[in-house]
């Protein structure tokens, strides 16, 4: 019980904040300026030629 | 291929069978003699097969030209052609079952007892039909995207016959009353070790292809179908583990028991929804969305944020199969917050899926390839927004163990995975084999309807179903007595079993025609019709 | 930039996004399922769970054979109108021996957590060959077939060896008894003794209404007979046992 508690606890507060942040990361790092034109290029490669 | 030596495979087959005598010989058990006896014979036929270098390649002169394309697809065609079969397979295996249920005279013990296809039923159209589709778009999606050649020589040949052999023996288990009773995990330890070993060489063969790659960016549609590969091979290992009775007998006891056991078994059940029927499909919505309407996916880098969200967030869903069950609180409550969630993530993917189409909105309406797509996707969305409804507890305490969870599971089976695959397959079918076009768009048309209402009138009649099952559970009278005995619901289903097998009937159906239409596109056939969309015959004549 | 060329390099290198994905759907895993191994109060304290007897494991392994659990539950949610129909609501405890479980998914037919002691033999017997002789609203399959096919008994022990290696508390003396323990309990002339002083409440006597012969059918109703009946209830406290 006493692990369990603790754990929960952790979970609860920074392991949840942390989990949070780097979401937030990926999202940001995803959208953040510069990353469009990669992103146009990766998006054309369906549309050629095969 | 026909002038390639294949020695060793002949050798390697023929010891098999060797080897699976043996085992009938030495079998602990009827089960196990029976079933080795089935994989001597399949084994036995490949070999003899390969001796007389049986050539299976439809002989076109269109073919020769393929072959020597940089692209190794005739594993491709092959992957096509078993999803149709298996496809077909898997839907008639169902509304066998679903008349069962309607009609339980209609049960043959002990071989065709409801309690044994139904795993048929299950595996067919998940892992025959959709594991097909999975191998066979993911290998023409990594080459295209990657502009390389298939990593690994024949593996890819071993990938797909070893994945059919996985499923001849799954199938023909069932029938013996060989499971280890997971569901959607029912083959026994000697053929999930087997489906092991083509899933190692299905990841070498894929991740192979993509360090070769000649494209510096990875296609985010690979990216879908690696997680799938990966978290497969993880669930599947740590979901199957066991313990054989003995080495040549079919029992294997579970690693687990009871409560942990149950939440491994569904955190692979439901994982088994998210990374195979729902990752992996997703790959398909990515690339074959943004060809058939020839324009990039909506927004690339909301796909990226989709990607990660969805795997990290699915994984965390199964105890929502497990609410008020002897699963410890915290769990269920942390797969409840996480199944709410993952609404989010999956509707993005939907958006994204759909708006790819616009400025190109018209061809919903003049290509039925497109409109099976399109409803695909928003079959995807409606049950990705039933399912985290269905996984709030007070929900779900209606909707456990009732057909409501049936109706869900084929909204999202049917209309979601259903539709993309033969979206998927009505692209594919003209490109692999060099054609023009289809043999008809006509009866895509058809087969759209069909299996449109199909899944509408499966969906709503189980629906229904299910929530008068919950209620007639917990009804009770003004002295405080449940009123409906268990049987009393039990025969309340029976119109909408009927009606059920009705909408797979339809389903059915449509599969049918698109097998048709397959089939006619292959041997080079080209129906006279109108193609909608192609400038009308005629020029119009002014009026007199 | 220097977060650009890293960017660049997470998008472009495939290995990295396999571990980077593995690592991802790792986490819900390990968070949500390993603690359930070592939380001690994931499984209640309770009197009276012992491991099957071979006779009811034989069973068990036919119920899971025929698919059963396809249509029929074995887990009592605490609810008002589930426990009036099928009894206290299940414990974690009373499967913990189960390798697989069974809980199940779906009911198509009833619960079945607490049939034991609800029928008689007869009744499971008629209903299993003929179900809609004796629930006319049933869609069951008929399993007659159990009645005439005879238990394979030849690897009792090593069904045993296999559940003491997952776990399951089975003594080196129900191993070395298994054979005759199978035998004695569905053989109403058989010294039953034994089998009773190694697996307590075991259901003993004719269970298929044909002495003569072992076959599945007496494992089958064997094992339906003691579901449910294990827990002594009068010792249980409800609260504790919240988790």
């Amino acid at each position: 019980m006493e692990a369990y508690t603790a754990l929960r606890h952790f979970a609860d507060s920074w392991a949840l904040l942390g989990m949070t942040l780097f979401f937030l990361g990926v999202v940001l790092f995803t959208l953040r300026p510069g990353s469009k034109s990669h992103a146009n290029e990766a998006a054309q490669i369906p549309l050629k030629e095969d | 291929m026909s002038n390639m030596n294949y020695t060793i495979e002949t050798v390697a087959l023929a010891v098999g069978a060797f080897l699976a005598l043996l085992g009938v010989a030495f079998a602990q058990d009827s089960q196990f003699a029976a079933h080795m006896w089935v994989l001597f014979f399949a084994l036995f036929a490949g070999a003899v097969l390969l001796v007389r270098r049986a050539n299976f390649a439809p002989a076109s002169p269109a073919q020769k030209a393929l072959r020597q394309s940089e692209y190794f697809d005739e594993v491709v065609k092959y992957g096509v052609i078993a999803t149709v079969f298996w496809g077909v397979v898997g839907f008639l295996v169902g509304v066998v079952v679903a008349l069962q249920l309607a009609f339980p005279d209609l049960n043959i013990e002990p071989y065709l007892n409801f309690g044994r296809t139904r795993p048929l039923h299950t595996s067919a159209v998940i892992f025959a039909f959709g594991g097909n589709a999975l191998i066979a778009t993911s290998f023409y999606v990594v080459q295209r995207t990657s502009r390389a050649r298939l990593f690994g020589g024949n593996l890819g040949w071993f990938v797909f016959w070893g994945y059919q052999l996985f499923i001849l023996m799954a199938a023909t288990g069932y029938l013996l009353g060989i499971t280890q009773s997971r569901e959607y995990a029912e083959p026994e330890w000697y053929v999930d070790i087997w489906l092991t070993l083509v899933w190692v060489a299905y990841l070498v063969v894929f991740l192979g292809t993509i360090l070769r790659r000649k494209e510096p960016h990875i296609y985010v549609a690979n990216w879908f179908y690696l997680a799938f590969i990966v978290t497969i091979a993880m669930l599947h290992v740590v979901n199957n583990l066991a313990i054989p009775v003995s080495f040549l007998g079919v029992k294997s006891y579970s690693a687990f028991s009871g409560v942990q056991d149950a939440l491994t078994q569904w955190w692979y059940g439901h994982n088994a929804v998210g990374f195979f029927l729902t990752a992996g499909f997703l790959g398909m919505m990515y690339y074959f969305i943004p060809k058939q309407v020839n324009r990039p996916v909506y927004s690339y880098r909301l796909s990226i944020i989709h990607f990660w969200a969805l795997i990290f967030m699915y994984i965390w869903a199964g105890p929502h199969h497990l609410h008020y069950t002897a699963l410890p609180d915290w769990a269920q409550t942390l797969g409840m917050v996480f199944s709410i969630m993952l609404w989010m993530p999956s509707w993005g993917g939907m958006i994204n899926g759909l708006m790819t189409l616009s400025g190109a909105w018209d061809k919903i309406r003049t290509d039925p390839i497109v409109r099976m797509m399109v409803i695909a996707v928003a079959f995807y969305g409606m049950a990705t927004f039933e399912g985290p409804m269905m996984s709030v507890k007070a929900v779900n305490s209606l909707s456990h163990y009732t057909d409501w969870t049936i109706g869900h599971v084929h909204s999202g089976a049917l209309g979601w995975n259903g539709m993309i695959t033969f979206g998927a397959i009505y692209f594919l079918v003209p490109k692999l084999w060099n054609r023009n076009r289809l043999y008809s768009l006509q009866l895509v048309n058809w087969h759209f309807w069909l299996a449109t209402l199909g899944i509408v009138v499966y969906a709503a009649v189980m629906w229904v179903a299910g929530v008068q099952q919950g209620l007639m559970w917990r009804e009770y009278d003004d002295q405080g007595f449940l009123v409906y005995s268990f049987a009393e619901s039990v025969a309340a289903m029976f119109p909408y079993y009927v009606l059920r097998a009705v909408g797979g009937g339809m389903f059915l159906l449509g599969a049918l025609i698109m097998a048709y239409n397959v089939t006619m596109t292959i041997l080079g056939y080209e129906r006279r019709e109108n193609v909608p969309g192609a400038t009308p015959a005629a020029a119009l004549q002014p009026a007199e | 930039m220097a977060l650009l060329d890293k960017h660049k390099f997470i998008e472009r290198n495939a290995t990295l996004l396999l571990v980077g994905s593995l690592l991802v759907v790792a986490v819900g895993g390990i968070v949500e399922i390993v603690p359930l191994f070592y939380l001690e109060n994931t499984i209640e304290k309770v009197e009276g769970m012992r491991p099957y007897s071979p006779l009811e494991l034989a069973g068990r392994n036919i119920y899971i054979r025929e698919g059963c659990y396809v249509c029929h539950s074995q887990m009592i949610r605490p609810f008002r109108d589930e426990v009036e129909r099928y009894g206290h609501y299940s414990l974690a405890a009373e499967s913990m021996y189960d390798h697989p479980f069974q809980w199940g998914s779906k009911r198509t037919g009833p619960d079945l957590a607490r049939v034991g002691d609800r029928y008689s033999n007869d009744w499971h017997v008629q209903h299993l060959t003929e179900p809609r002789s004796v629930v006319p609203e049933s869609v069951m399959p008929s399993y007659s077939f159990l009645k005439e096919t005879p238990l394979q008994v030849r690897n009792v022990g090593m069904e045993l060896v296999a559940n003491r290696r997952v776990g399951v508390p089975y003594s080196d003396e129900m191993v070395e008894f298994a054979a005759a323990d199978i035998a004695a309990q569905a053989d109403p002339n058989a010294d039953t003794s034994g089998v009773e002083g190694r697996y307590p409440k075991a259901k003993i006597g004719d269970f298929d209404g044909n002495p003569a012969a072992l076959t599945e059918m007496d494992a089958l109703v064997a094992y339906l007979q003691m579901l449910g009946t294990l827990v002594d209830f009068s010792t249980y406290d409800d609260a504790a046992g919240y988790r």
